[in-house]
């Protein structure tokens, strides 16, 4: 049973292994708890972020889950990164 | 010089009492003189593992308490002349264990021993905050699963701002990596974060990967740290972690590929 739900999911090369879904969650939520942990946290973080929120809000309707803004240090530089998730029309029509 | 390592997770049951009783021991088969504290006030286990519950007359609260001397209270290991334990209280509440009474004993240990192994209760509250608090060097285990590579990272992030280390502004602590119960075949087939992915992740050096493996019930079942066990993986594992943490240059990285079964074990349904 189980072999041919492999084989199912192998065929269409659609389905995402849970490491590699495992693995992109803890990159998401340690990024986030990292930049509340370090001291040198800028606190206009929370604010920037539900401004940018509001704006985008104004021109495509979203749910506030889907905006995620963080702050990550890469070597020498802070990378601001505004990540937004689009909504799937095909998944809205259904 | 003596060295303090603290053996912690955050997490529970990810294998750090299993990991302090082997790598204890392992490092007292090296030739150093060892001793290995039970910090998990209230639930101590490391007796049991270490298969020594039965001689425990005395622990380390009596001793912070100044009613024993600290040689009434270790208790010298079964299977390893260099090996001491020193046991946690079973009676006592986990606030008994204050910084300055460890502290005092930790000193006075580090007169004869050249290594002082620290196996943390889980969690993020006293109990596991003053085991980690005096560390020069500290082992993290980590389960190649979601919850236990968060809490390692939190785990990490207290050592590098609240031990004592990072308080008196010294040289940071010395931070290991430890993968136990890692299973290569769910690796392989995309059921279990890799070696890689957690390091990628939480960024410290690996010191080792131990495989999940029934010997490791079967140890604790005899109260036997693992890494005395006859021609078992997780032993030949545990040895290797012991090598690297001495500077053994070389040890290759084992149990981190599926072995690959014959034909026939295959046909047959072998396991």
């Amino acid at each position: 049973m189980s072999m041919i739900a492999d084989l199912i999911s192998y065929l269409r090369g659609n389905e995402k292994k849970t490491a590699v879904v495992a693995k992109e969650r803890l990159q998401i939520i340690l990024a986030h708890e990292r930049a509340g942990r370090g001291a040198s946290t800028p606190d206009y973080l929370p604010a920037l972020q539900e401004e940018l929120m509001v704006v985008i809000a104004k021109y495509i309707h979203i749910d506030r889950e889907s905006i995620n803004v963080q702050l990550e240090k890469h070597g020498e530089y802070d990378v601001l990164e505004l990540n937004i998730t689009l909504p799937d029309k095909m998944r809205n029509n259904r | 010089m003596s060295k303090v390592i603290v053996v912690t997770s955050g997490k529970g049951g990810v294998g750090k009492t299993t990991t302090s009783a082997s790598f204890s021991s392992g490092l007292a088969l090296r030739g150093n003189k060892t001793v290995v504290i039970d910090f998990d006030v209230g639930l101590r286990n490391l007796d049991l593992i270490m298969g020594c519950e039965r001689r425990v007359v005395y622990d380390i609260i009596n001793v912070i308490n100044g009613e024993v001397s600290l040689k009434q209270a270790l208790i010298k290991d079964k299977n390893c002349d260099n090996l001491y334990i020193l046991p946690a209280s079973q009676t006592r509440d986990k606030d008994a264990l204050n910084l300055e009474g460890v502290e005092r004993i930790l000193n006075e240990l580090k007169e004869s021993f050249d290594c002082i192994v620290c196996d943390s209760p889980a969690g993020i509250e006293s109990g596991a905050f003053t085991a980690m608090y005096f560390a020069d060097e500290a082992l993290i285990v980590t389960n190649p699963e979601v919850s236990s590579v968060r809490d390692s990272d939190r785990i990490l992030g207290i050592l590098a701002a609240k031990s004592k280390r990072a308080v008196d502004g010294l040289e940071p602590v010395k931070e290991h990596l430890l993968v136990t119960r890692y299973d290569p075949k769910r690796v392989e087939a995309g059921e279990m974060l890799s070696v890689t992915d957690i390091q990628e992740i939480l960024r410290i050096p690996l010191i080792g990967v131990i495989p999940e493996s029934e010997s490791v019930l079967q140890a604790s079942n005899a109260g036997t740290p693992a890494i005395h066990l006859d021609k078992s993986d997780v032993a030949e594992a545990y040895r290797d972690v012991v090598g690297r943490f001495m500077g053994d240059a070389g040890l290759p990285m084992r149990f981190v590929t599926a072995e690959k079964k014959g034909f026939f074990k295959r046909l047959l349904g072998g396991r």
